[in-house]
């Protein structure tokens, strides 16, 4: 790949055969020569390039804004006060100031992983080089980088390649955020289709980085046998010296596993970790071990177990750096995002800081250099395990009851709660001596803490609820199968034609944080019913590891009952956050794999067709970051519609279709060029359910679309209508708007639902080749 | 503390907050006066509020009473039918609300916009932001919040309560809309 980005300006120029005047050429910024595909429209994409494809979208997904607070605080001419659609000093309106928000949200997630991809990239050019190839899967994966292909029109092959492209994203995303500044964009629709801007940005950041530790480190490479990892807080040995890590990038983890290698100490310590981080060390390194989702961090760090806390960037929590004191236990932070406010000891000489952590002489150090987080982090860990004697912050039962007998039951703690657990009556029976209530709030905990701040007498909550489900913790032993990083091409190949015909019901994909509205188990729930069901369910970051926090019957998880491959009835991890590109890479592959529809920079045509064609839908039950937002819109562009737990909703703003309005829901036939009712397949772009069971309703009627096949969609109305009844019981009011002949009904519910196609006064309508593009359409066949 | 605090205390109003419902009388006026009212039932109905008693079962009768066309929002229309009672409709509450924000909706019968939506059983935080959504986008509809816990972006709403209290709230409201 080469890079060209010629501009020529000629004012006059006078030749023998004739005179060029104001003559000015642009040539495009990167060719690759040796990729004999035909470029599309859209390489490297302005901020407005794609503005049709996303006015389409939110022409059927109007946005609805939900607003979450009533002022602008973003200027000095406020505070603003914008109820009821007053107009603000600047002139802005309640949906535009809403949309702006959601706008800077999705810029901060994009930043995150763009940050996160360029420290990676650096450090892997500075370590591998630039040269060192892209290798994602071997001869497996031939496309190997999909949304690269598909957003910018360049194939990398090298890490270097990936330096150009990362150039590009970090340009656009400081557009997107300089729009979002007092007195400069106007409309919503405009913010919104920067949000959509945002997502895709978003996702190349997550593929770049993802393809580039994979390559470098060796991840597995689209492995559908991946190895199955402990998680848990019982699969730790805490006999051992315990380094734990937490956070998204992985470098310098990456570094101690090697020092510990490499010193023939990685059987004599223990390195466990939380979020992606923890994906991604047993992407590595399979003995490394998982505690579980960023909610685990502060119960697992008063737990005493952890010896020395090495915290990266993003979803870190703010006070680790106290928590760790009151354990006794150092803090390396390793990110120039997260200084914590420790001393800069990047260049100080090992021997010295490894002195000072273990006096306790400091709590913690800033080292921005890997290498030298892996020495110092093993070094310091052997010699502060024995010292510790994994002190922790939990306090004896019979403590725990005496203090309890304190509550004044004035309920700030249940006030504080993001989900307002019944606190204060397990605190009072705690005072009585029975921590039953205490420990039953364990699984449905979300670790975030505010209650023991609410807490007038200083009762110390979360550190009761764990001490009450000590045991309980203990034990939790579970196996989860490590990140396997990108779909193979053969998988795209086997299971292509059944998806975009309808036959597999859908692709089911289960990401995001932890922020659970009643504890993971709702995650296991719907992961392994839709695996039943024959759904291919793929998980990724905080999910992956709820989802395999439970045991069926023979005490499996779910990762043990599933397979692991991109299959119907499959359960699939990706891996960390930024393996959510391996999600978006399946349903654009399918696109060019079973389509063969071009990809390169051919933006608009492939969400096309995913969004008519690739039964998709994403699940953030438990979304609360704007990474989570960011990855979120990504998908939203792509035609993949999103459904998030009830704390979604303050997100402020969904993106709902209105499946009455007829008007809304045709079609182009690519064949013919006529416009035919297709339903409202899928009938939302942004969806937030107030239950496990709506959620889990939604989720299979959002897998239908215009291009299923009459059996595909018998198959899927199936799914729909049987979920239905079980969980609402009841037959849903709307069946008739997703038969589109009497083939579509299932043949046990025919009798059932021809009544109600009568009833309704039901048309049959045709099956189109839909496209929300008239460029696609072919032109009709003279008769 | 003060009677109109949210009850999940960081989720503050803005500067419209609901006004108190001082007493049952007020909500039982603000259904009789309305012509297009709406109840939105939530899927915390479904916890008990006595030993032998389920909310639901009050919501129940207070539509009846009231005649007052029922959305039964998440998984819960079931409930009702075991009950016998057949709520107007089953929608998600993102859905309804964006249809009330929606001045040229046709309501779920085609005879035009309601005038007043009362909530009931959502999420706490679920409930402030849609009805924030409706204080902000559709102005023309009065809101209350027949919670317990006090509703800032509701037009009206109860103050926080006990949950006897509450309960003895609602029994009044349902006699109220009883008596001719």
């Amino acid at each position: 790949m080469s890079k060209k980005d010629v501009k020529l300006k000629i004012k006059e120029l006078k030749t023998n055969t004739g005179v060029i005047k104001d003559l000015e050429l642009s040539l495009g910024k990167i060719v690759d020569e040796s990729w004999k595909e035909p470029l599309g429209p859209t390489a490297f994409p302005s901020v407005t390039a794609l503005r049709e494809w996303d006015m389409k979208l939110l022409k059927r997904y109007k946005p609805f804004y939900m607003p979450f607070c009533d002022m602008c605080c973003l200027c000095t001419y406020g505070k603003c006060d914008l109820t009821g659609d007053k107009r603000g000093a600047c002139g802005i309106n309640m949906s535009a100031q809403q949309s702006r928000i959601v706008l800077l949200a999705c810029c901060i997630g994009t930043a995150t992983h763009l940050g996160h991809a360029r420290h990676m990239i650096d450090h892997l050019i500075e370590k591998y080089g630039r040269r060192h190839p892209i290798d994602i899967g071997g001869l497996n994966v031939e496309i190997e980088a999909p949304i690269v292909r598909l957003v910018c029109g360049v194939k990398p092959k090298t890490l270097g390649d990936l330096e150009d492209i990362q150039n590009y994203a970090e340009s656009q995303l400081t557009h997107l955020l300089a729009s979002t500044h007092t007195g400069q964009e106007a409309d919503n629709l405009d913010f919104e289709s920067k949000v959509l801007q945002a997502g895709m940005i978003d996702h190349v950041a997550l593929e770049i980085a993802d393809i580039a530790q994979v390559s470098a480190y060796g991840f597995p490479k689209a492995d559908p046998d991946a190895p199955l990892v402990g998680l848990g807080f019982g699969a730790i040995d805490i006999e051992k010296p315990v380094i734990m890590v937490i956070g998204h990038n992985v470098v310098p983890s990456i570094s101690i596993i090697d020092y510990l290698r490499d010193n023939d100490l990685v059987n004599k310590v223990e390195v466990c970790g939380l979020c992606c981080t923890a994906h991604d060390i047993t992407r590595y390194e399979k003995r490394a071990k998982i505690v579980g989702p960023i909610s685990w961090q502060l119960r697992f760090i008063r737990s005493g177990v952890p010896d020395l806390i090495v915290v990266d960037e993003q979803c870190v929590r703010c006070d680790v750096l106290d928590e760790a004191q009151k354990i006794k236990a150092p803090v390396i932070a390793t990110s120039e995002k997260n200084c914590a406010g420790l001393p800069d000891r990047t260049h100080d000489a090992v021997d010295d800081i490894v002195a000072d952590l273990v006096s306790g002489k400091t709590p913690g150090a800033l080292i921005l250099n890997p290498d030298k987080v892996g020495e110092v982090a093993a070094k310091v860990v052997t010699q502060v395990a024995p010292t510790r004697k994994k002190f922790k912050t939990l306090p004896e039962v019979q403590e725990l009851i005496e203090k309890a007998k304190e509550c004044k039951k004035c309920n700030e703690c249940i006030r504080a709660c993001p989900n307002m657990m019944p606190i204060t009556d397990a605190i009072t029976a705690a005072g009585k001596g029975d921590l039953t209530k205490l420990a039953e709030l364990y699984e449905l905990c979300v670790g975030c803490g505010r209650c023991e701040h609410a807490c007038s007498v200083g009762i110390p909550i979360h550190s009761f609820i764990v001490k009450a489900a000590e045991k309980q913790m203990k034990e939790e032993k579970f196996l989860v199968r490590s990140g396997r990083g990108a779909i193979q091409d053969v998988e795209i190949r086997n299971v292509g034609s059944p998806i975009v015909l309808g036959e597999i019901p859908g692709v089911v994909a289960i990401v995001g944080c932890a922020n659970f509205p009643k504890g993971g188990k709702e995650v296991a729930d719907i992961a392994t019913e839709f695996a039943k069901r024959r759904y291919i369910v793929v998980t990724s970051g905080c999910s992956a590891m709820s989802a395999a926090m439970y045991k069926d019957e023979e005490g499996k998880t779910p990762y043990e009952a599933f397979s692991g491959a991109f299959e119907a009835g499959g359960i699939v991890n990706v891996g960390s956050c930024v393996a959510n590109s391996h999600i978006a890479g399946a349903a654009i592959k399918i696109a060019m794999i079973f389509a063969k529809r071009n990809l390169r920079a051919n933006y608009e045509e492939i969400a096309d067709y995913i969004y008519n064609r690739v039964g998709a839908v994403g699940v953030a039950w438990g979304a609360m970051s704007q990474k989570a937002a960011a990855i979120a819109s990504g998908f939203w562009r792509l035609g993949v519609p999103v459904v998030v737990g009830p704390h979604g909703s303050k997100y402020r703003r969904m993106l709902l279709g209105r499946k009455e309005n007829e008007e809304d829901w045709y079609v182009y036939d690519a064949r013919t060029g006529d416009k035919v009712y297709v339903g409202p397949a899928p009938e939302h772009l942004f969806y937030a359910a107030e239950t496990k069971e709506e959620a889990m309703v939604m989720i299979a009627k959002l897998c239908m679309r215009p291009n299923d096949t009459t059996r595909g969609r018998a198959i899927k109305l199936t799914h729909y209508i049987d979920l239905h009844k079980r969980l609402y019981g009841t037959m849903p009011d709307d069946v008739h708007l997703f038969v589109r002949n009497h083939n579509d009904i299932p043949i046990t519910m025919k009798d059932e639902i021809v009544k109600i196609l009568e009833e309704k006064g039901w048309k049959e309508t045709r099956i189109p080749d839909p496209t929300l593009l008239p460029r696609l359409i072919r032109k009709k066949k003279e008769e | 503390m003060s009677l109109a605090e949210s009850w999940q205390r960081a989720e503050v109003g803005g500067p419209k907050k609901a006004l108190l419902i001082t007493k049952p009388a007020v909500v039982v006026t603000m259904i009789k006066k309305a012509k297009r009212p709406i109840l939105i039932v939530g899927s915390g109905v479904l916890d008990k509020v006595a030993k032998d008693k389920a909310l639901i079962d009050l919501i129940i009768q207070l539509a009846q009473k009231g005649k007052v066309p029922v959305v039964a929002t998440a998984h819960i229309v079931g409930d009702f039918l075991k009950r016998n009672f057949k709520p107007t409709t089953s929608m998600p509450s993102v859905d309804i609300v964006n249809r009330l924000v929606d001045g040229k909706w046709p309501g779920l019968d085609g005879k035009g916009q309601y005038d007043l939506a009362l909530f009931i059983g959502l999420p706490y935080y679920m409930e402030w932001i849609l009805l924030n959504a409706l204080k902000h986008f559709a102005q023309s509809i009065k809101t209350v919040s027949l919670d317990k816990t006090y509703q800032p972006n509701a037009s009206w709403s109860f103050s926080n309560l006990t949950v006897e209290d509450w309960i003895q709230n609602l029994e009044e409201i349902i006699d109220k809309l009883g008596a001719e």
